[in-house]
């Protein structure tokens, strides 16, 4: 028997590299998460980070579902719609010091937005997971448009086009937090973003988070080890949909005001981008995603005002040209460097980045250069005192061959790669 | 007398105006090793889907046990005791091979839908399945990712999942389809090894595995059982030499 439990042992990861892949990353964001208050950050940081903390917990949840699952939801900001507004009105609940409301603290609202985020997917769940693939993604589709629109019409639930503010600082205090000043909101975030990401990693260990895998891989098999693959994809999704209604109960927390946007296309269209283009194909993946893509959508938008096109852009290269996402690769460039043929690795890498920095130039300079003369206000782009208009022949230049040269060397990369395979 | 492992009463099957499977009445005793042979389009995928309950019959029953199963969705046949292969490898091919063996282990141990426990927590999964790997010699490929296997350890990994629920009745279609003799034999000792004392019906086209691995050998030609015995008998059959083995040598009889 001893003997069996050793060899078992050979078979499974071994404790070292669990350490590594598992507690290790864990320690060090919360390294990351304490040391970010030390550089006394501004309101413009904080607003920044309580966004991300917002987004990785919204999107962690929504890859337990695409990532996870094999479910393409275009609906899951319904799930965080619905608990963020339940939050807010036990917020005003608690502000009113309203039957057992008065004592709760507003700290623990997301626990709130959890059960009616999972209870809201639970209901839905219960025939929109019925069938995956297509089927399932455009019924997420229609309830996402049939709750958006009916949030609209019932202004005492959802307070119509104003939405439904409330005041955080109300109701008894935990762990010394007022929750008033940004500050003690970090620590907030902080709490409940570790907490949701140990949660919905210990998920993907448990035998209902493997059962999600293999039914995403084959449904079909999945009854014939005595599992009911729809029983599945129903209990993901309930748990996807708590989790997307704990990250409502944080931005609702965070923002004291839900509009009915909250639960539209727009919202459930850009955490499938944060997922996607982080990766979702691994766990990670939705994390790092969460984080570039609030960081472009809060920052580049004070760099031009055409970000929404580059973002969509990286969104169509990324599912082009890298479908495992950012996450995809980092790895790749870390199994690379750490791999046996560094030196030709390196060098491909560097001729690769120069390729796309050229396009990347000439891309820059013929969008910067045609959204200004779409304005029409005579402006014309000016990076590093040159004058790049419309009829300056430098601009053309600019454009045509910095995109040709990248791109025949990015031809040639693939070209030597293909040939080294072959 | 205790109920047959499986039995099927007047079993039709039929898509549309197609009959595929027609009146196909066969008692299989437990313990007992059923071969199914027969032409291509014959219907035997058929009658496998008709058994583990993937298909509903137009018409007839399907009994395990003696309990009714025909018309019970295949999860609920599968917890009673009946597992299925199936012809092209029908693995979890983005999860590693522990993890397929695991994921098929997971219900006989009781683990059901559970998602407040690690699913490394229970030792008895553990331990059945690194007995499975052992039982399969898939020990040292545990954790390559499924879709990476060579051909012959998929199709062993697809037995693998297959018996880890621990069914006392397997149905296994065309598990050495593609292989080459060495591989062959391989799979029929795996698959005499893993049947031991259970029931097994097995779909196959190589005559010497049938030959070799069967206790009884039922025909079917267009969807009808045309003729149910021992070996020693369907190979002397004219009516099965006339209708299916034509000019197919049959494999000499070895003593």
């Amino acid at each position: 028997m001893s003997e069996t439990t050793q060899s078992m042992q050979n078979v499974g990861p071994t404790s070292g590299a669990k350490f590594r892949q598992r507690t290790l990353p864990i320690l060090i964001f919360i390294a990351i998460i304490l040391a970010i208050p030390m550089t006394d950050p501004s309101r413009t940081v904080y607003t920044l980070v309580h966004q991300m903390a917002i987004n990785i917990v919204f999107a962690l949840a929504y890859n337990m579902l695409l990532g996870k699952g094999g479910m393409l939801s275009f609906g899951h900001a319904v799930y965080f719609g619905l608990g963020g507004y339940y939050c807010l009105h036990v917020m005003n609940w608690i502000a009113e010091g309203a039957g057992i409301w008065a004592n709760f603290p507003v700290f623990f609202l997301p626990v709130l937005g959890f059960l009616a985020g999972g209870l809201s997917a639970a209901v839905i769940g219960s025939f929109s997971t019925r069938r995956a693939g297509t089927t399932f993604a455009m019924i997420s589709l229609g309830v996402a448009e049939l709750i958006a629109s009916g949030a609209f019409m019932f202004d005492s639930l959802f307070g119509g086009e104003q939405g439904i503010s409330g005041d955080r600082m109300n109701g008894p205090q935990v762990f010394g937090l007022s929750m008033g000043p940004m500050s003690d909101i970090y620590w907030f975030m902080a709490f409940w973003t570790v907490i949701s990401i140990i949660a919905m990693y210990a998920f993907t260990r448990t035998p209902l988070g493997r059962l999600s895998e293999a039914t995403r891989d084959n449904p079909q098999r999945v009854q014939f080890i005595g599992y009911n693959p729809t029983r599945v994809r129903w209990l993901v999704f309930t748990a996807s949909g708590a989790f997307a209604g704990l990250a409502g109960g944080m931005s609702a927390v965070n923002y004291e005001i839900f509009t009915p946007e909250a639960l539209s296309l727009i919202p459930s269209g850009f955490v499938l981008i944060m997922a996607y283009v982080g990766g979702i194909t691994y766990f990670v993946g939705p994390i790092m995603g969460a984080i570039l893509l609030t960081y472009m959508s809060s920052m580049m938008s004070d760099f031009t005002e055409a970000w929404l096109l580059y973002l969509g852009l990286m969104f169509v290269i990324i599912v082009m040209y890298a479908p495992r996402g950012i996450a995809g690769i980092v790895f790749g460039v870390w199994d690379g460097l750490t791999g046996p043929d560094k030196g030709t690795y390196i060098g491909r890498l560097l001729v690769q980045i120069a390729g796309m920095v050229l396009m990347l130039i000439g891309l820059i300079v013929l969008v910067e250069m045609s959204i200004r003369w779409s304005n029409g206000y005579g402006e014309v782009f000016e990076p590093f005192g040159l004058h790049l208009g419309t009829t300056n022949v430098l601009t053309w230049i600019l454009i045509i061959v910095p995109i040709g040269a990248g791109a025949a060397l990015l031809r040639r990369v693939n070209r030597e790669k293909e040939e080294a395979v072959a | 007398m205790t109920a047959p492992a499986l039995s099927l009463k007047n079993l039709c099957k039929s898509f549309g105006p197609a009959k595929i499977i027609n009146d196909v009445t066969l008692d299989i005793a437990k313990g007992e090793r059923h071969a199914i042979i027969g032409p291509n389009g014959a219907g035997k995928s058929t009658l496998f889907n008709l058994i583990s309950g993937l298909y509903t019959p137009t018409s007839g029953t399907v009994s395990l046990n003696g309990t009714l199963i025909s018309g019970v969705p295949p999860f609920e046949i599968n917890r009673m005791g009946l597992s299925r292969s199936f012809q092209v490898s029908n693995i979890f091919a983005n999860m590693t091979v522990r993890e397929n063996v695991r994921c098929g282990v997971l219900h006989s141990m009781g683990q059901g839908y559970a998602f407040w426990k690690s699913v490394t927590a229970s030792k008895a999964v553990q331990e059945r399945t690194y007995e499975i790997l052992e039982h399969c010699a898939l020990v040292d490929k545990a954790n390559l990712p499924a879709a990476l296997l060579p051909y012959a350890d998929q199709r062993a990994l697809e037995i693998a999942i297959t018996i880890a629920g621990g069914a006392e009745v397997i149905l296994l279609d065309e598990p050495t389809a593609g292989m080459s003799h060495s591989e062959t034999d391989r799979a029929v000792d795996l698959i005499r090894r893993s049947t031991e004392g259970k029931t097994l019906v097995i779909v196959e086209h190589d005559m010497g595995v049938i030959f070799d691995l069967a206790d009884r050998i039922s025909v079917l030609v267009y969807g009808e059982i045309i003729a149910s015995a021992p070996p020693s008998q369907i190979r002397g059959d004219a009516k099965v030499r006339e209708a299916y083995l034509g000019d197919e040598a049959l494999p000499e009889e070895t003593v």
